[in-house]
């Protein structure tokens, strides 16, 4: 056991360093407020890196635990931990905050210190939902990252943002309330807000079905699932590149990790009963959703819908509950993570230079950005699941899986072979491919210094973890197999 | 040679091209154009040098089969990054690296002038060792991996012209068509792993006789064979890849690209991997016969209607390329009557005089100043004689003159049709007969309008040569121009090719197909499909065989196409012209290529889109936003506006609403408590 409290320290360092970018004040010191932010997400990073470095491969349980009581009237814990499945989740977290603090760096000029404090912030509470094994800490956590989200896409948004920030808020919080519906009644139950002590604890069919339902709705709606999906187009369009890139590369994770930490260990019944449903979703996530990727003009809302056929993968392999698919799962959503981010980065790059998302205002980009089309080319490449890129392992795992489940399962799910690289490759086409579009795309500029290192940096990462998946997969085992073992064990009270 | 360095050479076979590509591609316009060819082609040589002696040892008895490291671990799983280096894996990087160094030389010619020269290289050298890692794998996964990325590097090149509309709509088409293919092998895999549970060959094929009597129900009430459906969902894999009917569309379009890259990757090596793979997989095929059937018959269509389209092309790389579809029908033949050896033959053989076709004709459009219409050219064999005689050497041999190499192997399969017993041989012999005589008529075609006959350029490039000047392709000869033999490193690539397409056939047939050099590689099962036994029967020696031959149907069948080619094109050009405008029904049908185009883009693209579209409006937007979301929305406001009238200001409303609501919520408790308990 380490001595320093390292969750804490993921947690706070980047809130601090936030709070520390505020208050360089106005944009008079804008570069004072940006170093700050630069110097405040490396060091975020870099203490998140002894979890990987000290982590116990065979420990399937929570590491890096603190404890301490923090409302004694209520029994709740500052309950901190970390398994095999929190701690990539955590890893990607603060990496991706770099990102964003670099991929902002003199895209934005208005208000840079609240715009870098509010990524910093919001990764420290992420990391928080990630961490937290007590259920009202992390609903804090929860609750407040849709703060400063909720700020930057309505301060830094686009012309549509309020629409799209209220769309985002009230379908999110609808979810959550039932979400603490749920914890209030474990509560009463159990007179505790101790996860593990939900782990334990014996629940009815119906009771677990209700439990597992609340969870699903607020769980459902941030990954997002098919059909309470519809916010996450609109939020991603009026976002700007940073929130996009959080939103699609952490924010949705939430959702997936916490089917894993709360609605499917607490309620494993009703998760097997349900099982057939969820499955259903996910696949009409799958095709529908790729189906309508299709027809998108605008890039920023292809990508949101990818990203939505993309987590039917995660759920997909979620429940069909075997080692293959829950790790698949967990691979989908990290190779996610770099994968979306990359593309609404370079989306990003097109509109900081032309200020438009529009497939139709662009054509033969290739021309004038040669270097940044051979990066929008792998990236794409990636999103359409080819192997040799990190985009592959996770679709390929799930679908392995299915198959032993069902063959249809599987075979609904490959379409994204097909679907996924129609969608994406037709963009492609469309944007950089083909002659010069207009004497805007003949104006552009190739990426800058900053933009080829956040490109270069996710172009390693995407094509490292598709040649070597190993490092993350590694991290899982033990917690998934724990896992497992706990989904196959009945909570039904005996005798009934 | 010890084995340590027998694994670094293996190692050192495929990433030799990749550093070379790596290096090229990311240094870019930094690096010197003449480097950028000479550390690919040293990249690329170094690995045939390699090769060889890989293929020496292996002849030797030397296989090899080991992991390079684990990929990936899950549950009971493992998945591993491996080669396997027999001789079949020998005798194809063999192949590989010799068609690919020629084509490295040869583009130095013909890229010369081209802006993306570096980026050229670089993809070859990629697609060298990517088609590399798919031969030289020991499991499925890697074999994806492999698979795929050819796809990958297909894609690049048939889009390397970028700024050509049909260039860019070719190479999406190329890679979705594949991608329909991959479909099919991806779920082939996940069976795979599902019942072996390994996706290791070497376990696959020892476990597989044990699962010949498994029957799974994948649609209710219906019991399917578990290894015909994998072999059948590989082989949809093998038909995106190999180019069968129905996923042949991609190919005639894939020439978009430059021709290299079509000599290389789109007739020599890459559209070949699906007859390797099923090859491979001899183990499994050979218990499914209903597999087989359904191979023989994918392949029998192929062979023969896609010759047939051959006949109508007037662009001299479609011409190449129809042959090629066509050619791979018949590797596809041989697969389904079990001459496993024999498709691979015809795959190496058809690899040199194919790629030496295709190369042969991108001389003859550099000499055309990139003019592609026969119809344009005539009488090049004055101008251009290394280029005619090695695209004579060519022809020859794709049409299966006695003692060329495509003799051997052509003749072979339309023996072992003929041989075969299972359902769809009667077909499939009928088709690989006729195919014969449309070979030679198409291939001469060509060759005559090319090289002999009236110089029609000299006609042609005097209203040809107004506003093209500024455009790199498509332009033709200039006034006062005539058509010129390039350099060397041109005409060498063409002389190395036409020799083992002269000679490979005479000296390989007896070890390939009625010798040892397959044992243990490849697996048939004789006693049910005994084509090989009688063909080996019937086998007296390569000289025999072409003396022989000289007197049976297929020389025949050749001889009369090469002749009315000649008579119709060089004597009497107003015959076909005649029977042309008298058969328009059919000529309709042919220049539609069979409707395929046209179905796939209305159908399978625009239903696509169609669909994709009414979920977004209906689905989406009004039904999920207009009707829930925002309905939802209005919803409560009118509530509220209703409500908003309780807020009267009168003491005794807003009592009666507490008792009222105190009411509500204990009698809801109650009931609460009472469900809860139950």
């Amino acid at each position: 056991m380490t001595s320093l409290p390292l969750l804490s320290l993921a947690i706070w360092v980047p809130i601090l360093a936030g709070i520390l970018v505020l208050l360089t004040g106005d944009d008079k010191n804008a570069k004072t407020a940006r170093w700050v932010a630069l110097a405040g997400a490396l060091i975020a990073f870099a203490v998140t890196i002894p979890l990987y470095t000290g982590f116990n491969f065979t420990d399937g349980g929570f590491q890096f635990q603190e404890g301490h009581l923090w409302i004694p009237s209520f029994n709740i814990h500052y309950h901190l931990g970390a398994d095999g499945i929190s701690v990539p989740l955590i890893l990607l977290t603060s990496f991706t905050t770099v990102l964003v603090v670099i991929a902002g760096w003199e895209v934005i000029t208005k208000r840079v210190a609240q715009y870098m404090a509010s990524f910093l912030i919001m990764s420290g509470l992420m990391i928080g939902v990630f961490s937290a094994l007590d259920a009202i800490l992390y609903y804090v956590f929860w609750e407040a990252m849709l703060i400063p989200m909720f700020l930057v896409i309505g301060i830094w948004g686009g012309p549509n943002r309020v629409y799209a920030t209220i769309k985002f808020f009230l379908y999110t919080l609808l979810g959550s309330l039932l979400m603490l519906v749920a914890f209030i009644y474990l509560y009463h139950q159990s007179n505790s807000f101790e996860l593990v002590d939900y782990y334990r604890m014996p629940l009815a069919m119906n009771v677990q079905i209700l439990i597992f339902l609340a969870f699903f709705a607020a769980f459902a709606v941030k990954i997002p699932m098919w059909p309470v999906h519809t916010w996450l187009p609109d939020a991603h369009v009026e976002a700007p590149t940073g929130g996009s890139v959080v939103l699609a590369a952490i924010a949705l994770k939430l959702g997936g990790y916490s089917f894993l930490r709360f609605a499917m260990p607490i309620a494993p019944d009703a998760a097997h009963y349900l099982s057939g449903f969820m499955i259903t979703l996910s696949l009409i996530a799958v095709v529908y959703i790729a189906l309508v990727a299709l027809v998108q003009q605008d890039m920023k809302k292809l990508i949101a819908y990818s990203s939505i056929s993309h987590m039917g993968f995660v759920t997909l392999g979620f429940f069909i509950f075997s080692s293959l698919g829950l790790e698949g799962a967990i691979v989908q959503m990290i190779s996610h993570g770099f994968i979306s981010s990359a593309m609404f980065l370079s989306v990003g790059v097109l509109y900081d230079r032309m200020h438009s998302r529009q497939i139709a205002d662009y054509g033969g980009v290739v021309n004038t950005m040669p270097k940044f089309a051979a990066f929008a080319v792998l990236f794409a490449m990636a999103n359409s699941g080819l192997p040799g890129t990190s985009g592959f392992v996770g679709e390929f795992m799930v679908i392995l899986g299915a198959l032993q489940e069902n063959f249809w399962y599987a075979f609904l799910a490959s379409t994204t072979l097909i679907f996924g690289a129609a969608y994406t490759l037709w963009m492609v086409k469309r944007v950089f491919f083909g002659d010069i579009g207009n004497q805007h795309v003949a104006e552009l500029v190739d990426v800058n210094q900053r933009e080829l290192l956040i490109l270069s940096v996710l172009a390693i990462l995407v094509i490292g973890f598709g040649v070597y998946p190993q490092p993350i997969t590694e991290m899982t085992h033990a917690t998934v197999n724990n896992f497992l073992e706990h989904m196959a064990t009945t909570k039904l009270p005996v005798g009934i | 040679m010890n084995n340590i360095s027998m694994q670094t050479i293996y190692l050192l076979i495929p990433l030799l091209p990749l550093i070379a590509a790596a290096i090229v591609g990311i240094s870019g316009k930094v690096l010197p154009r003449s480097l950028a060819h000479v550390l690919t082609i040293l990249g690329v040589g170094g690995a045939f040098g390699l090769s060889v002696l890989v293929f020496l040892d292996v002849m030797k008895g030397h296989i090899f089969n080991g992991t390079v490291y684990t990929w990936m671990t899950t549950g009971d799983y493992t998945f591993e990054v491996g080669f396997l280096v027999d001789q079949l894996t020998a005798m194809m990087m063999l192949v590989v690296t010799f068609v690919s160094l020629m084509v490295h030389i040869y583009t130095i010619g013909y890229m010369h002038d081209d802006p993306g020269y570096r980026r050229f290289f670089s993809y070859i050298s990629l697609f060298t060792f990517s088609m590399l890692m798919l031969v030289m794998s020991n499991n499925f996964m890697q074999l994806f991996f492999g698979w795929e990325a050819v796809g990958l590097v297909s894609y690049l090149l048939i889009g390397f012209w970028f700024t050509r509309p049909t260039a860019i709509y070719a190479n999406l088409k190329a890679f979705l068509v594949n991608r329909v293919g991959d479909f099919g092998f991806l779920l082939g895999i996940g069976m795979v792993l599902f019942f072996f549970g390994s996706l290791d060959y070497a376990t696959v094929f020892q476990r597989a006789p044990e699962l010949a009597d498994i029957w799974v129900s994948v649609v209710p009430g219906t019991q399917w064979s578990v290894i015909t459906m994998i072999c059948i969902l590989l082989f949809i894999g093998a038909m995106g890849k190999s180019a069968q009917v129905p996923l042949h569309v991609w190919l005639p379009d894939s020439m978009e690209g430059p021709t290299p890259i079509s000599a290389l990757i789109h007739a020599a090596t890459m559209v070949t991997a699906g007859i390797f793979m099923v090859a491979r997989m001899s183990p499994l095929f050979e218990i499914s016969t209903t597999a087989l059937s359904t191979v023989l018959v994918i392949g029998s269509i192929t062979a023969l209607f896609m010759g047939f389209l051959g006949i109508i092309q007037n662009d001299i790389k479609r011409v190449v390329a129809y042959s090629t579809l066509s050619q791979l029908g018949y590797m596809t033949v041989a697969l389904g009557v079990s001459a496993y050896s024999v498709a691979i033959f015809h795959l190496m053989t058809h690899a040199f005089f194919k790629a030496l076709l295709f190369l042969g004709a991108g001389s003859v459009i550099m000499g055309m100043h990139h003019d592609q219409d026969i119809r344009n050219m005539g009488g090049l064999r004055k101008y251009m004689k290394i280029t005619w005689i090695t695209s004579l050497i060519g022809s020859l041999a794709l049409i299966g003159t006695p003692f060329l190499s495509g003799f051997y192997s052509k003749d072979s399969i339309i023996e072992a049709a003929k041989m075969s017993h299972i359902p769809g041989s009667g077909f499939a012999y009928f088709a690989v007969l006729a195919g014969v005589f449309v070979t030679a008529f198409y291939s001469f075609r060509m060759y005559f309008l090319v090289f002999h006959g009236k110089e029609r350029w000299m006609e042609k490039k005097h209203d040809h040569h107004h506003a093209h000047d500024d455009h790199d392709h498509h332009h033709g000869l200039a006034p006062n121009e005539v058509p010129h033999e390039q350099s060397w490193v041109v005409t060498l690539p063409l002389v190395l090719l036409a020799i083992p397409s002269l000679a490979i056939g005479y000296f390989a047939i007896e070890p390939m197909l009625f010798g040892h050099f397959f044992d243990g590689v490849i697996f048939v099962n004789e006693s049910v499909h005994p084509v090989m036994h009688e063909l080996k029967e019937d086998f007296h020696g390569a000289q025999a065989m072409a003396l022989h031959s000289l007197t049976s149907l297929p020389f025949i069948l050749a001889l009369s196409g090469v002749v009315l080619s000649w008579f119709f094109y060089m004597k009497r050009p107003d015959i076909p012209a005649y029977i042309k405008s008298k058969c328009s029904l059919i000529m309709y049908v042919l220049e539609n290529k069979y409707g395929f185009d046209s179905f796939n883009e209305k159908i399978f693209a625009g239903g696509s889109r169609f669909i994709g579209s009414k979920l977004w409006k209906i689905g989406d937007v009004q039904l999920i936003d207009g009707l829930l979301v925002n309905g939802t929305a209005n919803l409560i406001g009118r509530i509220a506006q209703r409500v908003r009238r309780l807020q009267s200001g009168l003491i005794y409303h807003y009592a009666f609403a507490m008792i009222i609501g105190v009411f509500l919520l204990l009698s809801l408790f109650l009931l609460l408590s009472l469900f809860m308990k139950v």
